[in-house]
């Protein structure tokens, strides 16, 4: 009688764990590290608000190696884990092998698309962003020329380069745009140095603007254009504290509302598999404006860029996208 | 016009690249001319790195950062030392181990003390080595040629870059004109024969080792203060080992070393610098291309260019007293 009471006890405690709102997230990042100040802490700033708001902790890895990745979300899943958030473009391959082998898990993935049963894939519009910040930069530079420094390059950061160009061009048809990749590994999302030395290259041919999408590499380029009194843009999470002063916006991603949101609709049983395609008309882009680059950012082009955000948004512009349309219109 | 430009700043930058892999290789002729294996170059390199940026974050003092660097890199010289000069352990395992734990340590003390996935904050302006201008560069910017040449090319680096090319003649004439440098050589070659003379060979490795450790710590405060503004995780990326690469090259020469090292740090500046530009009668080069000469051309001048490099006879051999 003993022992079927507490098998009953047993059973109604498990039970209860299985309902909503006692969910285990857990969040994998990718390699440029969780305080990347760009990308990666998007996320975990939108994971950390979420245990802010709901007392729900969340268990989090930092992959070192491509290798680690299968393990990573193989190791989280086996442990009961759910949802489970992996950030990055990298892991599409890996969570394509893993998710069938826990159709009970739900799986989230950011810059991807994954397609599964238990996978939500989240993308974003990163060219409209950057065709915004491709206007304010031409702007800025008033004739000068401008210049872009990715990342890895694949079609993704070609994504953000193609925006950039194309905006720019939208303000200043005439403006010239250097375009830089920093390698073709993972690696190149974490070489500060050699991302301050093409944003260096770039200031010495006559950039006035250097617009980054490539992680912590970016930081040296912030750094480098703080060195050589120049501009820059950051990008997805808002970088403009870091050197006030020279860096005249960020491209705005905001994985941290993304993160948020894959945890809080699995605690509310809401959660979707599917895609999710967030723009800048659902606030998956912007451009950021604050105490610092106020002074950096003229009347003239907060009201361009708000008039093609506006245009964007309605659908009277149309920006050419890199990953599913294929090659760029503008160089 | 515009190429001579693009040539000037290419140069411009492989003088900022190839600072580190000039000051480590100088370390490195110090203690493999004494006769010690250094494959810890790295390790010492990125330990300096760290402590540099962890001192000078907390002092906003880039003078602070260059004693704790230059301290700390002295430290792990001992430490391999201690392991290969008195225990007489094997010293490329030292090395290797000492760059490994080097590693691992720097990762862990900034991700506890800092919370930034290893890297140290961001280092302020007056924490850091500017560039510096020398007098009349913004004005003769505007000559053709030689103004571009002085205003790019020979203004406008930091204090540690002037440094690195001034070390490479302070070492050859410890090296070559006094008599430490002259013991040290006998040293690695044939350190019985320093023995006879009433010298200890045993004293005058660990010195050497100190040496050793000075220019690394001048090479990894430069990568953390000067070349960026903060400790990155393994920022070294393998200069250390480029950077005995280069010394082999050059044969254990102070000179023909530099030239080496000057080699890299062109191939790896023109990789940057070649992305995306159009060159006359080739159109743009694919960056996959770009990237791999390095590599290329290293594989090529080590094959058909250098000749035999003939190492110090005693290198790698721990000295055992005869009783």
């Amino acid at each position: 009688m003993k022992r079927l009471c507490l098998a009953a006890f047993a059973a109604l405690m498990a039970s209860s764990v299985a309902t909503a709102g006692d969910i285990e997230p857990a969040v994998v990042y990718d390699v440029g590290g969780k305080f990347d100040k760009s990308f990666n802490e998007g996320v975990y700033d939108g994971a950390a608000k979420f245990r802010a708001d709901t007392g729900i902790d969340f268990r989090e890895f930092e992959v070192q190696t491509d290798s680690q990745r299968v393990q990573a979300l193989r190791n989280f899943a086996r442990r009961g884990l759910d949802p489970i958030l992996a950030v990055g473009f990298l892991y599409a391959s890996a969570l394509d092998n893993v998710a069938p082998e826990f159709p009970d898990t739900r799986f989230a993935i950011i810059d991807a698309v994954v397609d599964q049963p238990n996978v939500q894939s989240i993308v974003f519009k990163e060219h409209e962003g950057s065709f915004i910040v491709g206007i304010l930069a031409a702007m800025a530079a008033d004739g000068d020329s401008i210049g872009f420094v990715g990342g890895m390059d694949v079609p993704l950061i070609r994504r953000f380069a193609c925006g950039y160009v194309l905006g720019a061009r939208h303000a200043r048809p005439d403006v010239r745009v250097f375009q830089n990749m920093t390698g073709t590994t993972g690696a190149a999302w974490n070489d500060p140095v050699k991302g301050g030395e093409l944003a260096k290259s770039q200031f010495d041919r006559g950039a006035r603007v250097v617009y980054h999408a490539a992680g912590s590499t970016g930081l040296g380029v912030l750094q480098a254009a703080a060195d050589a009194d120049r501009l820059a843009i950051g990008v997805d999470s808002n970088q403009n504290h870091l050197h006030p002063g020279h860096v005249l916006t960020s491209m705005l991603k905001r994985v941290d509302v993304a993160a948020y949101d894959v945890f809080d609709s699995a605690r509310r049983d809401e959660w979707r598999s599917g895609v999710r395609v967030l723009g800048l008309k659902e606030n998956g882009v912007g451009w950021s404006l604050d105490a610092h680059n106020e002074a950096l950012v003229t009347p003239a082009m907060k009201a361009a860029a708000n008039e093609a955000a506006r245009q964007i948004v309605s659908g009277e512009i149309k920006v050419h996208d890199y990953v599913t349309e294929g090659d760029c219109p503008a160089k | 016009m515009e190429l001579f430009t693009l040539l000037v700043l290419v140069l411009d930058s492989t003088l900022r690249l190839s600072v580190p892999l000039i000051l480590a290789a100088m370390a490195g002729l110090f203690s493999e001319r004494s006769g010690i294996i250094d494959i810890g170059l790295e390790g010492k390199m990125l330990g300096a790195a760290f402590a540099a940026a962890t001192v000078a974050t907390f002092t906003a003092s880039p003078w602070a950062g260059l004693a704790a660097g230059i301290g700390a890199s002295m430290l792990l010289a001992l430490v391999h030392g201690y392991a290969c000069i008195t225990h007489r352990g094997n010293q490329v395992v030292s090395g290797l181990a000492l760059n490994i734990l080097v590693s691992g340590v720097t990762a862990v003390l900034g991700i506890a003390w800092f919370a930034q996935g290893g890297r140290t904050p961001q280092l302020p302006g007056e924490a850091r080595f500017l560039p510096l201008e020398w007098p009349g560069a913004a004005w003769l910017r505007e000559v053709p040629g030689l103004g571009t040449v002085y205003s790019e090319l020979l203004s406008g680096h930091n204090l540690m870059v002037y440094l690195a090319f001034l070390a490479v003649p302070t070492v050859a004439w410890v090296l070559y004109r006094t008599r430490f440098g002259l013991r040290l050589r006998a040293a690695g070659e044939n350190p019985q024969s320093v023995e006879t003379a009433g010298i200890s060979v045993i004293a005058l490795r660990y010195r050497a080792l100190l040496c050793t450790g000075v220019a690394c710590g001048l090479a990894g405060a430069y990568l953390s203060l000067a070349q960026s503004a903060s400790f990155i995780n393994d920022m070294t990326a393998g200069k250390g080992y480029i950077a005995l690469a280069a010394l082999i090259f050059g044969k254990w020469r102070p000179v023909p070393a530099l030239l080496a090292c000057l080699l890299f740090g062109f191939l790896d500046a023109v990789a940057i610098r070649l992305q995306g530009v159009d060159l006359p009668g080739i159109g743009e080069v694919p960056v996959q291309f770009v990237q791999a000469l390095p590599y290329v051309l290293t594989v090529v001048l080590l094959a058909g260019f250098i000749g035999r490099a003939i190492p110090p006879k005693a290198l790698g051999v721990p000295y055992v007293k005869e009783r």
